[in-house]
């Protein structure tokens, strides 16, 4: 019928027929590469454990993403980045010395229940690592906080004059909360922790070793325009707030345990977080206004998980109250 | 002067090199031509001439007595071969008169023109929106009484990728431009006469300016940023007021022409030479890029030819911008009052399609680009889940289907088509924006 046309197999599509750069693979690779430094950084420091947790967890997750898309004869979507980015996240989430197969019960956890089920990538409500790592912390937490020290895993120079058996293997945040429950002040000085913690925190989570590298990464992620910056500014500045507020040290509070972590890399899972601008200032706060209340008044200093996840649960609601208004629908007078 | 930009909106690559350069020239005028008798929005025109029967350039082929409507007149001397039908590039069939022009062409004889009523002459010469809406232009110079208006705004912003049309006719004939702008501000007796035009077309905005030393018309130099040539946004830049949802420009004082068509008035008061050809970019994938100045009327095939034929793989043929303007499924198609370009586009120039639905990952880029603020992933939920109501309580009618969600969207869900879908879903149910 048209020459020209047959010749060329002309295509018939609505337009826009130019896309801007950016998928959905892209997106996730960059937070990928965004978390690299900080998780090659843990390798470093704590050698094969750590090689074991971030192989199982992201192992586990592309498995059994791709197995369930199998079993339910759906298109397979294990290529789209998504459970490369919550195996990796729960890995960083866990200690070096996590039981392999708590690592993989973990991440399995985290695509079937906080995700699969929901119908896939954009439908679930809560970040899916935080609720694999909610599984695991609720079902074997006295595992997890237990686990011996190697020789890589040094004790904490809280005295600054040579090592203090009584508290290796405890983390600065929980011996931070003893002294804070005990009311005799604390045994250390806070502000002496920040350098440790920005640069090499062989204690907790993978994701703890180092704050500096976490950061560097999130900027990396503001300033490509991945993240919005209202989440981990709200999230930390509300943290550190509350932590001034309570009389602790705000600097101290932000860098250790999972703040960081959470504030750039988990609340800011687009799925379960909210869209509007105004929200997202809003839930970063409200994340960490729940973080410095678990940690200040809870029975786990390490309150993140249950913080961002609580707010995922809210993002629907704070997405409606400040939904903007449409471009002309301004009230006039006159 | 550069004004901030409207809030949202995209910053696609402007592809204009190939033709910002090239000076607008005359295309060869074809064996054939089909002239559509729609080329505009409203009621379609009837062909008023026979087959066999000669026909002067000028004189009206098709014509109907409503009052959104605007005749067509031959583009050409020549001779009707058939009164029939043709495909349009909008994929719709509309009775179209076939001419085989003479040998010989007579293009400048126009003399000036004094007087007349610029409402009526403009009427009588056919004009429409040439930017693309074909909105007939003599009812934009006939506004209700209740309306006051204050500024004649004119659209040089080409805010699309890949065309040039109207840098060039800036660039080349600045006082005709300017001409059509001072005849609609007086018809309207409006104070401001704006010209608007993107910070990517400089030279063009020296022109202008130049022109307008000393007339009293303000030349505005606007952010380089998709879709600042959309009316509403335009208005925005200039007047910092917002069109209310579901007026018109008129209801804050404003009247927003393209270029081009202020162009085709000036020549129609001053010449009483109707509307018969325009500048058509033609760049992409063809051996010359250029801008061609086209009788209505010539196949988007002879164009393509003049502009010396495809150049490797082809894979769309897109009239108009790539934003916004239809693919074409066959190049057998005329050139009408509204295309203001065709833009071939080889594998890897387009977006490849998508084949399946993809997931919407919320990840509110649609939202942060759509210049209507609205929330265009919530609109395709609710439309690919048929909640017509949700989709109209999230203002889906407000949409101005500019493409910039779609353009954005990491996933590439069609939200444009989504969009479109809900719209006329609640336009067949009578709800009113």
């Amino acid at each position: 019928m048209n020459e020209a046309a047959r010749q060329h197999r002309l295509v018939v599509a609505a337009p826009p027929h130019v896309h801007g750069p950016g998928s959905c693979r892209s997106i996730m690779l960059w937070v990928v590469g965004a978390l690299a430094p900080a998780a090659l950084w843990s390798v470093v420091q704590m050698g094969s454990p750590a090689l074991i947790t971030y192989g199982v967890c992201i192992g586990t997750a592309l498995a059994v993403e791709a197995a369930w898309n199998a079993l339910a004869r759906k298109p397979q979507t294990v290529t789209d980045g998504s459970a490369l980015v919550t195996g990796l996240l729960l890995a960083m989430s866990l200690p070096p010395l996590t039981p392999w197969w708590i690592s993989a019960v973990g991440a399995a956890v985290a695509i079937v229940l906080g995700k699969m089920v929901f119908g896939g990538l954009g439908w679930n409500l809560f970040n899916p690592a935080l609720v694999g790592r909610a599984f695991v912390v609720l079902s074997w937490g006295g595992v997890l906080s237990k686990l011996p020290s190697k020789g890589w895993f040094r004790a904490i120079d809280v005295a600054g004059s040579g090592s203090l058996d009584a508290i290796s293997g405890a983390t600065r945040l929980a011996i931070a909360a003893a002294d804070r429950a005990a009311k005799g002040g604390y045994r250390f000085d806070l502000a002496a922790q920040y350098q440790p913690l920005l640069f090499r925190n062989l204690e907790g989570s993978l994701g703890e070793v180092s704050a500096a590298l976490l950061i560097l990464g999130g900027l990396v992620l503001i300033w490509r325009r991945i993240i919005d910056w209202r989440i981990p500014v709200g999230y930390a500045g509300a943290m550190a707030a509350l932590s001034w507020a309570f009389g602790s040290d705000p600097i101290f509070n932000v860098l250790a345990g999972g703040v960081l972590l959470g504030a750039f890399f988990m609340a800011t899972d687009y799925v379960s977080s909210p869209m509007v601008p105004n929200a997202r200032l809003v839930y970063g706060i409200g994340c960490g206004v729940f973080n410095a209340v678990g940690r200040f008044f809870g029975s786990m200093p390490e309150a993140t998980t249950f913080a961002i996840l609580f707010m995922n649960g809210l993002a629907p609601l704070l997405d409606k109250i400040f939904m903007p208004r449409t471009f002309g629908w301004v009230k006039r007078n006159g | 002067m550069l004004r901030s930009a409207f809030r949202g909106g995209i910053h696609p690559p402007d592809m204009k090199q190939a033709t910002a350069g090239r000076a607008i020239e005359r295309a060869p005028v074809p064996e054939r031509l089909v002239v559509p008798a729609s080329q505009h929005i409203g009621a379609c025109c009837e062909p008023t001439v026979e087959p066999g029967q000669r026909v002067r350039r000028g004189q009206i082929i098709a014509s109907i007595d409503a009052f959104v409507s605007a005749p067509v007149h031959s583009p050409v001397d020549g001779e009707v071969a058939d009164v029939g039908e043709c495909l349009t590039a909008a994929g719709m069939r509309v009775p179209a008169v076939t001419i085989t022009p003479d040998a010989e062409q007579d293009f400048e004889s126009w003399e000036p023109v004094e007087g007349g009523e610029p409402a009526a002459v403009v009427r009588s010469a056919g004009i429409v929106g040439m930017g693309g809406a074909t909105f007939p232009s003599a009812v934009k110079l006939s506004p209700p009484k209740e309306f006051t208006l204050t500024t004649v705004i004119l659209n040089g912003c080409e805010c699309e990728p890949y065309l040039t049309c109207d840098h060039r006719l800036m660039l080349e004939s600045p006082e005709r431009v300017l001409r059509g702008g001072r005849i609609m501000q007086e018809a309207l007796g409006a104070k401001r006469l704006v010209i608007g035009i993107e910070s990517n077309k400089p030279d063009a905005a020296r022109a202008m300016k130049t022109a307008a030393h000393g007339t009293g018309a303000e030349v505005v130099v606007l952010p380089t940023k998709y879709p600042q040539g959309a009316e509403k946004q335009l208005i925005w830049a200039i007047l910092r007021t917002e069109v209310p949802h579901g007026k018109l420009p008129a209801a804050v004082g404003a009247l927003v022409h393209n270029v081009g068509t202020a162009a085709a008035i000036a020549d129609a008061v001053d010449l009483r030479k109707p509307l018969m050809e325009r500048v058509v970019t033609v760049t992409g994938r063809v051996a010359r890029p250029g801008n061609y100045l086209v009788v209505l009327g010539t196949l988007v095939r002879d164009l393509i030819e003049t502009a010396g034929g495809f150049v490797g793989e082809v894979e769309r043929v897109i009239a108009g911008g790539p934003m916004t303007g239809p693919a074409l499924g066959s190049l057998d198609v005329p050139v009408t009052k509204g295309m203001s370009g065709i833009v071939v586009l080889g594998p890897g120039d387009a977006a490849a399609p998508v084949d399946a639905d993809q997931p919407c990952i919320r990840c509110g880029r649609c939202s942060e680009a759509c210049p209507m603020f609205l929330q265009p992933f919530a609109i395709g939920t609710y439309a690919n889940a048929r909640l017509w109501d949700r989709t109209e309580q999230v203002h889906a009618l407000d949409c101005i289907e500019c493409g910039a969600c779609a353009y954005v969207c990491p996933t590439r869900r069609p939200l444009v088509q989504l969009i479109r879908l809900a719209k006329a879903e609640l336009t067949a149910r009578g709800v009113r924006p």
